[in-house]
């Protein structure tokens, strides 16, 4: 922007520079290329094929028909989507708890620094070995389990599974909550301890402060980090790979055993999952960038 | 703040730290149990024995090395010819770097081997593709924290003076700009190569030995080696994260990446 603000302020020329040949773009070619070939090229593929039959190579729609008619496929959107919104309420919430907590808690300030920490670090712990972390503590063999069994509690008697749903939930939140604090600490840093006054100074009760100034101002960040964990778990694979081995029906485990063989037996359905996906993304981003735009009014 | 308030502020930070420790603990002890009876280290000796993990581990830092040099080649020279002369294809740049965010890994993955897997583009068992697609992963990482190093420079005063003193653009770029940005490349590049260091996707599908897939493999087939390869990748990722703390400001954390 500064590089814009610049060329204004030069003085404006008395006649238009004769249009000149220019090279500028040659600067930028390598990216482009690079960008072209092994992002937007591969990407665009996948776009062009969902909507091409896959023998004829004719447009057609039928790939989506096909998606939609595949109740196994439409469970895979279905799961995949349920467990995003889980985690990402979850994870957000207790994000939110502990930032907030850290932040204005009243806590010593090493406690925040600490925190910042550990979620850089957690929210980067992901895929197989935060998978197996999750195995080695409440596996039926795992070393929870087993300090409950001694206490006489065995969770695999009370209906828990580590490698269904709920647990690969449980396993998700160790990679959302992390990302919520990191995200959302800069707009709680930008709550101003005089809104907070002036609002006591007017009578105002805890609750009234929360319900009439805090909450209204903090939650377009919120809203909008939680669309950010939405998408994050969204588009996970790796960990829920490695956990239950690809027995749980999500979007990206079939977009995986499909393309280690083709395994929903057409191809262009395959290519309609992976777009699908991307479209899915594709509006959580743009929810996400616009409350985040929206929240920016309040952090100066 | 009232004293409530406090009990609460500790109650959801002790709550948040157990849940980070928990798995990790189980984890080391985990790791401890592989001698029947005793704790002991055999399990990381078995490990380091294992000539499938060195090679793995051996592989992914080779990789994750050369994901940095291709992405500083890349990015900086883009980042900077749009900071100079090219402001018009800021959006552009930007909405493109921004992409592997809005495709998931494993759909960047799909489109990936499904186009270089096919004549004319059959290079899918070359590392060529391996590194192009860790490059384009760690993009959104590494061009930020490019671009934020170059915003904390005079880019357009360094650049005349190199040129009065008859410096080409090779020399600019590499012994000037460069420099001046290295500080602020350091978290994207750490953060570029923790990635690459995690990454199970590319390499699993790319078929190369890489030490993501290695664990995933492991999983399968031991019990205990998982367990010390596991604290080996967490004790990498706090190095990287402590590395990025240590020199940026800012925070850095990868989204809808490896996960």
């Amino acid at each position: 922007m500064t590089t814009l603000n610049s060329v204004k302020r030069d003085a404006p020329l008395a006649r238009p520079a004769p249009h000149k040949m220019s090279w500028v773009w040659l600067g930028v070619t390598p990216f482009f290329l690079f960008a072209f070939i092994f992002l937007l090229y591969p990407s665009s593929t996948i776009a062009i094929r969902s909507f091409q039959n896959t023998t004829t190579h004719v447009f057609t729609f039928d790939n989506f028909v096909h998606l939609l008619q595949n109740p196994n496929l439409v469970n895979a959107y279905w799961i995949s989507i349920k467990i995003s919104l889980i985690t990402s309420l979850g994870g957000g919430i207790f994000g939110f708890l502990l930032a907030y907590s850290a932040i204005r808690g009243g806590l010593p300030p090493f406690m925040r620094t600490s925190l910042m920490t550990f979620c850089g670090v957690a929210s980067n712990f992901a895929g197989i070995p935060l998978a197996f972390a999750f195995i080695a503590l409440l596996s039926p063999s795992g070393v929870l389990t087993g300090w409950l069994r001694s206490v006489g509690y065995n969770p695999y008697f009370h209906g828990f599974q580590l490698y269904t749903f709920w647990g690969l939930s449980m396993v998700y939140m160790y990679f959302q909550f992390p990302l919520m604090v990191l995200v959302i600490s800069p707009a709680i840093d930008g709550l101003r301890r005089e809104w907070l006054e002036a609002a006591e100074n007017l009578g105002a009760s805890s609750f009234q402060y929360w319900r009439y100034v805090a909450f209204p101002i903090l939650l377009p960040s919120i809203l909008g980090t939680m669309i950010l964990l939405f998408g994050n778990s969204f588009g996970a694979f790796a960990t829920a790979q490695a956990l239950t081995g690809g027995s749980i029906n999500l979007v990206t485990i079939m977009i995986g055993a499909q393309l280690r063989g083709d395994v929903l037996g057409d191809a262009g359905l395959g290519y309609a999952l992976a777009l699908g996906m991307v479209v899915v993304m594709a509006v959580a981003i743009t929810g996400y960038t616009l409350l985040q735009r929206k929240s920016e009014r309040w952090l100066r | 703040m009232k004293n409530g308030g406090k009990v609460w502020s500790w109650f959801w930070m002790i709550l948040g730290i157990v849940y980070f420790f928990l798995p990790l603990v189980a984890t080391f002890i985990f790791s401890l149990r592989a001698k029947k009876g005793v704790l002991s280290f055999l399990a990381y000796q078995q490990l380091f024995n294992d000539s499938g993990f060195i090679k793995g581990f051996s592989y992914s830092i080779l990789w994750g090395v050369l994901t940095i040099i291709v992405g500083i080649l890349i990015f900086v020279p883009t980042a900077y010819w749009v900071r100079l002369r090219a402001p018009q294809f800021r959006t552009a740049v930007e909405f493109i770097t921004l992409l592997p965010f809005v495709i998931p890994a494993i759909v960047f993955v799909f489109g990936l081997v499904r186009t270089f897997s096919h004549p004319p583009f059959l290079i899918v068992d070359s590392p060529v593709l391996l590194i192009a697609g860790y490059t384009v992963l760690s993009m959104p990482y590494m061009y930020r924290s490019i671009d934020t190093g170059l915003r904390s420079i005079d880019v357009r005063t360094l650049t005349e003076a190199a040129q009065s003193l008859g410096a080409g653009w090779a020399t600019i770029l590499f012994q000037i700009i460069l420099p001046n940005i290295r500080v602020a490349i350091l978290s994207g590049a750490f953060l570029s190569f923790a990635i690459v260091m995690g990454e199970y996707i590319l390499a699993q599908y790319l078929a190369k030995p890489a030490f993501a897939p290695f664990l995933a493999y492991l999983i399968q087939e031991k019990a205990y080696e998982p367990a010390a390869a596991t604290i080996i990748s967490f004790a990498l990722t706090w190095a990287c994260m402590g590395i990025i703390n240590l020199f940026g400001r800012g925070q850095q954390t990868q989204i809808a990446g490896g996960h």
